[in-house]
């Protein structure tokens, strides 16, 4: 189980809970009931928070953020507008688009839907982090060496999500490629691009199809 | 005559993207980026009505919410709303959430009017008028050619069809919107748009400011597509509030609103009858064309376009044709210019009937197109097309691929007007340590104009791209025109040519250097003592052109039992001149390819006629092409050097959606007449929309 989904029980969240209880409900559910109870207890006795702002602490690319946010301030806000981590990207702002793409806990989420206040306890890295000393990381290279963007700004979430398949999976076909990106929308068409730097970030080395043909030449 | 050197060595290079640097990091940006201090969240209140007299906007409440420092009405008085989403009123406040919680503040009295959205009834005279004074079916525009009745009657062989295309929306993925901050000093905007002038004049003319106190900024900026031309209403009631609330204002779109008023693609219905000789020649061509620009066209509204009229017979020549076209309003947000305007239409609607009358005539496809089409260089495309697409080997007899899931190929041609000019100018400073800036008042759709700029100073100067520093996307800059229509390469290419060989002539002038070009380049830039070379250069004829073609083919399958449609392959050939950025180049053919196919398969938006609403206004609804719906795309840059620099943004997604069509009608032996061709049309084609009841 990655952190992820594993925050630790002091902070356990309603949310959390209820996931975890319907994964392992079918098998051990009367076992549990009490337990269960407890739990929801628990999570019922969690301080209301808000309306007001409150303070909250994001870890973001390995740095400590304090901020004073509304409790309904989603992490994409809190990163690009009192933060002034603007890598992320608002396009959509649900869950269709992928510009946001941040990794949490080094998973891929989409930081317009999730509540800046759910994101405390969590390593936060965002396009911003893959760079700390200048130096580009490897997928930011090669986007950069197979013109992987144009415009650029679905490329942040792209380089996310690519970052996030490299570390778990080195060695990725293209089907997986495809998978780890079915979150991501560009619309310059710069997808093969896309595909062409994620395969050599892994090392595949790959060939553009293009020709220049000369019209002289050939007439 | 200006002429570009014979030998190039940075021009034409596979040179990496001067801003994908930045681009990667995150540290570009963008106008939606920018945090002047103090900066406020602004919003809009859209009309929720299709259409209604409203009759007050009472903002006080608003204006008294936690954090709300300004709130307006986007007119005064009494006024009728024409579409839903139209602007009513607006908001400046501390946060987001103050924003949106004083939005449901205000209070907007108004009567609903009937309204109708839909193309069909909105031409019928019984039905709710969008404007008082006028029908909604504009009348049609004749244009008559040749004898057309006495050519049909003398034609062996004859087709007609019906081909209808949607509306379909730009999206570009940074929506809409500005950074205004206008103080006693004058307007600074930070304006996600294609044409940085175009705003500063429309800003200065609507806020009644002198042009010259109204800066508008535009360093990074996340696409337009065409819909992006114009200074929306949003640029103005940024600028308001932010004098209202005297503070920043940044105001950007929803994604939502995107769907509602910021432009589109007009529909198109088309009915098309053409005639043709025993061998194929064409001789008779009918058009009949409406189509819908939303509530109007021209000065309707801000940034409309409007005309829905395609070019016909498009790549073709017909000795006699009847061409009539006319718009239809209906209460929707107002088209605007989209990638290549009524091109990638008018490809759909003439090569779907082409290559009926090939069905008809028992010929090859291509063989009736290298028969008819004009264009030398087309036919050459063609040819070379052909051959690595492996037409020969792969074109069957219609829907005599067997199986459930058919294989089949199609191919289209196009053209593009493009060509440069705009009254460009470029700034070229030479500093004493041999570094070089160029500036210009351009901007970068993500194009790749600043690698564009680059690489041609470059090579008129002899350096490397890292020595130069290009600067635009900024009104201080020496003018040139908004980035519409493929103009931006040709425009900015041979002013930036005129402007090194003034400074290297001015270089020698002063120096007494002759040629400061390479290795002398340090030298001489030395010898300039204290003060920088500063010279303006202008566009240059000569030394860019337009009038293009380019062809497609394409290999589809498509499962007949679900109805689903993959495109296997494209194979593209594009003329296009002088190639300054190949890479760059490559990149934007592959884009138009793609938005090709989100034309011809999934795009499509849908108006509710019951309550006159998009009811598909964000992209889980309204599709776009993935990375998962690549097919192989093959790709080949036809260069005919002495045709100068040319644009190809727009040309390359002209015949996309036709080929597709086309290969799928090739596929079923069917076809299917509407774009987008989705599983639903796919299935009605094939006889397989009925439920089976025995």
């Amino acid at each position: 189980m990655s952190k992820a989904n594993a925050p630790d029980s002091a902070s356990v969240s309603r949310r959390y809970f209820l996931k975890g209880f319907g994964a392992t409900a079918a098998a051990v559910a009367t076992a549990r009931v009490e337990a269960v109870a407890q739990e929801l207890e628990k999570a019922n006795a969690e301080k209301i928070q808000g309306p007001e702002a409150v303070p909250i602490t994001l870890q973001v690319n390995g740095h400590p953020l304090k901020l004073q946010v509304e409790p309904r301030v989603t992490l994409l806000e809190a990163l690009r507008y009192h933060a002034g981590y603007t890598g992320a990207k608002e396009a959509c702002d649900r869950a269709a688009c992928g510009a946001c793409t941040v990794l949490l806990d080094g998973v891929p989420i989409y930081a317009c839907s999730k509540l800046a206040i759910e994101a405390q306890g969590h390593a936060i890295t965002t396009v911003e982090g893959l760079a700390p000393s200048g130096k580009l990381s490897m997928v930011q290279q090669t986007f950069v060496d197979e013109d992987a963007l144009m415009c650029g700004y679905c490329t942040p979430g792209f380089i996310m999500s690519v970052t996030a398949l490299l570390n778990k999976n080195p060695h990725p076909t293209a089907d997986q490629v495809k998978h780890a990106c079915a979150g991501n929308l560009c619309r310059c068409g710069t997808y093969p691009r896309i595909m062409q730097a994620a395969l050599k970030a892994a090392g595949v080395s790959v060939s553009s199809k293009t020709e220049v043909i000369s019209y002289a030449r050939l007439a | 005559m200006p002429g570009w050197p014979e030998k190039r060595v940075q021009i034409g290079a596979r040179a990496k993207r001067v801003d994908a640097p930045a681009k990667v990091a995150g540290a570009a940006k963008y106008s939606s980026d920018v945090q002047p201090e103090a900066w406020l969240y602004g919003m809009i209140l859209r009309s929720k009505w299709p259409r209604a007299k409203v009759t007050r906007i009472n903002l006080e409440k608003a204006s008294q919410a936690p954090g709300i420092k300004a709130a307006l009405a986007v007119r005064e008085g009494e006024r009728t709303v024409r579409y839903y989403g139209e602007e009513l009123a607006a908001v400046a406040g501390t946060s987001k959430q103050a924003c949106q919680d004083a939005l449901r503040l205000i209070e907007v009295d108004a009567t609903p009017l009937p309204f109708v959205v839909r193309e069909d009834e909105a031409r019928e005279e019984s039905s709710p008028r969008v404007w008082d004074n006028a029908p909604n079916l504009a009348r049609f525009k004749v244009v008559e050619k040749g004898d057309v009745d006495k050519a049909f009657s003398e034609c062996p062989t004859v087709v007609e069809g019906f081909y209808t295309t949607p509306v379909a929306l730009h999206n570009p993925m940074e929506t809409h919107g500005n950074t205004v901050a206008w103080t006693d000093e004058g307007v600074t905007a930070w304006s996600s748009t294609q044409a940085i002038f175009g705003v500063r004049d429309a800003l200065a003319g609507n806020l009644k400011v002198p042009q010259n106190q109204v800066r508008v900024i535009c360093e990074y900026m996340g696409g337009g597509f065409g819909s992006k031309l114009t200074a929306g209403a949003e640029s103005g009631i940024a600028a308001r509030l932010s004098k209202a609330a005297k503070a920043p204002v940044k105001l950007m779109l929803t994604r939502f609103d995107e769907a509602l008023a910021v432009g589109n693609r007009p529909s198109t219905f088309q009915k098309i009858r053409l005639g043709a000789s025993a061998d194929g020649k064409l001789q008779a061509l009918e058009l009949e064309n409406y189509g819908t620009p939303g509530i109007g066209s021209g000065g309707v509204t801000e940034g409309a376009s409007g005309d829905v009229g395609v070019p016909a017979p498009f790549i073709y020549r017909v000795p006699n044709s009847r061409v009539k076209q006319a718009s239809v309003a209906v209460n929707a947000g107002s088209s605007r210019p989209f990638r290549a305007p009524s091109h990638p239409p008018a490809s759909f609607g003439m090569e779907s009937i082409l290559d009926e009358l090939a069905v008809k005539l028992k010929m090859d496809p291509l063989e009736l197109r290298l028969k008819n089409d004009p264009s030398e260089v087309r036919r050459k495309e063609y040819q070379l097309g052909a051959e690595r697409f492996g037409w020969k080997e792969n074109y069957k007899a219609p829907g005599s691929s067997p199986g459930p899931v058919k294989t089949g190929v199609g191919c289209a041609g196009s053209t593009w007007w493009g060509g440069g000019g705009k009254g460009t100018q470029v700034e070229a400073q030479v500093n004493p340590d041999g570094s070089v800036e160029v500036r210009c008042g351009t901007q970068d759709l993500g194009t790749g104009t600043r690698t564009v700029i680059t690489l041609v100073a470059a090579e008129m100067l002899g350096l490397k791209p890292e020595q130069i520093l290009v600067r635009i996307g900024d009104t201080r800059f020496p003018p040139s025109g908004g980035s519409g229509g493929s103009t931006t390469a040709p425009s900015v290419s041979p002013a930036v040519y005129d402007a090194c060989t003034k400074a290297l002539d001015e270089l020698q002038k002063q120096t007494g250097v002759a040629d400061a070009r390479g290795e002398n380049w340090a030298g001489a830039c030395k010898k300039l003592g204290v003060n920088p070379l500063v010279v303006t250069g202008q566009f240059q004829p000569g030394l860019s052109g337009g009038g293009v073609g380019g062809v497609q083919f394409a290999e589809v399958e498509v499962d007949t039992n679900t109805g689903f449609v993959k495109v296997k392959k494209i194979t593209c050939v594009q003329d296009c001149g002088l190639v300054v950025s190949k890479l760059t180049c490559e990149s934007q053919a592959n884009g138009g390819i793609i938005m090709g196919i989100g034309y011809a398969l999934y795009e499509e938006r849908i108006m509710d006629r019951r309550s006159g609403v998009v009811l598909n206004p964000n992209f889980e609804t309204y599709k776009l092409p993935t990375l998962a719906d690549m097919p192989e795309i093959d790709l080949v840059l036809f260069e005919m050097p002495e045709r100068g620099v040319i644009g190809i943004g727009e040309p390359v997604t002209i015949p996309t959606a036709a080929a597709i069509a086309n290969a799928v009608a090739n596929a079923l032996g069917v076809r299917v007449n509407s774009l987008p061709i989705t599983p639903a049309r796919v299935l009605a084609a094939l006889g397989k929309d009925k439920l089976s009841t025995t």
